[in-house]
This record gives C-alpha cells, structure tokens and sequence, in this order.
C-alpha cells in the first residue's frame, strides 16, 4: 500500500478506527496516555536539580541512578529507558543530543522541545557545540571542555546544571524556579533572573 | 574509513556532524503539539504498552522512509506512517481494511 499520498488526519482516524473496532486501542486509553504524557514537564526535572542542590545524599542518588532518583519525586519510571545524569562542573560542561532522531528524558521532561528534533541541531551539537551554545546565548568561561553526549532508544540522559552563584541560603522551591528546560539538555545554564 | 563511507553510505537519519546543516541556524522557535501530534504519540505508547509494537519498530519504520519524504514529513507524520507500515506488515490491520476505512473517512 503506498502511503506517501494519504491525508494524515484521514490515515489517523481510520487506523485508531480499526484499532477500536479490533479491542485493541481503545478512545479512552488514548485519551489516558495522553493525559499522562502532558503531565511530564521541565518542572519536573527541575525540582530534581533543585534537591540536588540542596541535599548532597540525593545528588549522589541521582548521579548514580536518575531513574531510581526520578522516582523518589513520584515519576513512573517503569518501562521508560534508564536516565543517566551528567554532572556539569567548573571546567566541564555537558549536552545532550539524539543525533538518530529525538531520545530524550521523555518520563521527567516531557514532550521534547521541537528544537532539539530539528536537523540543524542533531547535526551540528555534534561538530560545532560551541557555536551552538552562543545562539543561545551562553558562552562557557575560557578552558572549558564540553563532552555532548548521544541520548539514545536505550539510554536516556540529562544534566544537572551548576547552581548560580548568589543563591545561597535559597529554598528548593526558589532554585528550582530559575531552572529552564534547556539548562537540562545543556544549550543554557540556570542564571538569576 | 573512505573504503567503508563509499561501502555503506551514510543513512539518511543519521545526521550527527552532517555538513550540509552546519551553517543552518537552530530554529529556537517554541512549536506546540497539535491534536494529531498528541494523538499519535499517545497511539505509539498505548501499543507499547500492550506489546504490539516496540520503539524500536517504530525507528526502522521511521528510517525507511525514502529520504526526500522524510525531510518533507512533519515529525509525527513520520510516527503515523512508521505505525501504519509496521502494523501492516505484523498484519496487525489488513491492507484491505485499511483502504476500505480510508474510504470511509473521506
């Protein structure tokens, strides 16, 4: 059958129609998972971050295992790949990126930004990070290295951003208010509004 | 390895350090997910789930797309299309059905 001429919306609707008709995919369930899905979002990685910050016992939990960690915030974690969390130090900056296609951290992140699917970013995080980097903004003091890594089907990943300088004594709530979902792929670093 | 490149040509998908996209800009832009967007993603999960189709199932339908349509393809029309060709071929939906519920929707 040759798909490439089909309308997408009219192909939707018959599969998810044959699929209801066969019990296996039902409207309902469809509308669930959805539900779901959009619950994941930044904020959830960025009370992880925070915590982390905050709580040197649970950064050595997420740095060891983000999953494990990932669940302590109440994240269903099973049947999702495991997350591995890249530390960002001075002198050591990480990114992310699924040159393939789009893995990403989907069950704490949520829905990847469309950025990090487009072809302009999976080719060039690879070769020229830097410049990446600058049209976003964000320049990396002088001497330090970056290592990208390739999240991929099997193993997802996401950094724990460096706390801003000026933001001692701040609650978890507070820091995990100046952390963006690009501080956690590692096109930004959290900063003081 | 020259030999290699020449033997096994780069696929498509396979975008990491292309040359081509090097000058291109990252479009930064925030793009929010449609029905449709949400719908299929929502599709592929549940049949995850229920062990009709793996995510990696849905990558080697993605990668087979001829590489012109791929670029063409919205991202989750590359999911609907991936999802279609590989149902069709475990003959989870018959190719007769699917025409004739084509149709109907039309």
């Amino acid at each position: 059958m040759n798909l490439s001429g089909q309308e997408n919306d009219r192909l939707l609707a018959a599969l998810r129609g044959l699929l209801a008709a066969k019990n296996l995919v039902s409207t309902a369930e469809i509308a669930e998972r959805i539900a779901a899905t959009d619950r994941a979002s930044p904020a959830q990685g960025a009370a992880m971050v925070a915590r982390a910050w905050t709580d040197a016992a649970f950064r050595a939990r997420l740095l060891a295992d983000g999953a494990r960690a990932a669940e302590e915030f109440g994240i269903m974690m099973r049947g999702a790949p495991p997350l591995g969390v890249l530390e960002n130090v001075p002198g050591l900056h990480h990114l992310v990126v699924c040159t393939l296609c789009s893995c990403y951290p989907r069950a704490v992140l949520g829905y990847p930004p469309f950025w990090y699917k487009s072809v302009a970013y999976r080719a060039r995080a690879v070769r020229d990070p830097r410049g990446v980097l600058a049209e976003w903004g964000t320049t990396l003091p002088e001497g330090t290295r970056i290592r990208v890594v390739d999240s991929t089907a099997d193993y997802r990943w996401m950094v724990l951003p460096r706390r801003p300088d000026g933001t001692e004594g701040w609650d978890e709530a507070a820091l995990a208010a100046l952390v963006r979902e690009g501080d956690m792929v590692g096109v930004t670093q959290p900063r003081l509004p | 390895m020259p030999e290699e490149d020449a033997a096994r040509p780069r696929a498509h998908h396979d975008l990491g350090g292309v040359a081509q996209y090097l000058c291109e800009p990252v479009d930064q832009s925030a793009h929010s997910l449609t029905d449709f967007d949400r719908e299929v993603d929502a599709l592929r999960q549940v049949l995850g789930q229920k062990g009709i189709m793996t995510v990696d199932e849905l990558r080697r339908g993605i990668e087979a797309i001829p590489e012109a349509e791929y670029l063409r393809l919205g991202y989750y029309q590359r999911w609907l299309r991936s999802i279609t060709a590989i149902l069709l071929e475990k003959g989870v939906v018959g190719e007769a059905e699917l025409a004739a519920a084509l149709a109907v929707e039309q």
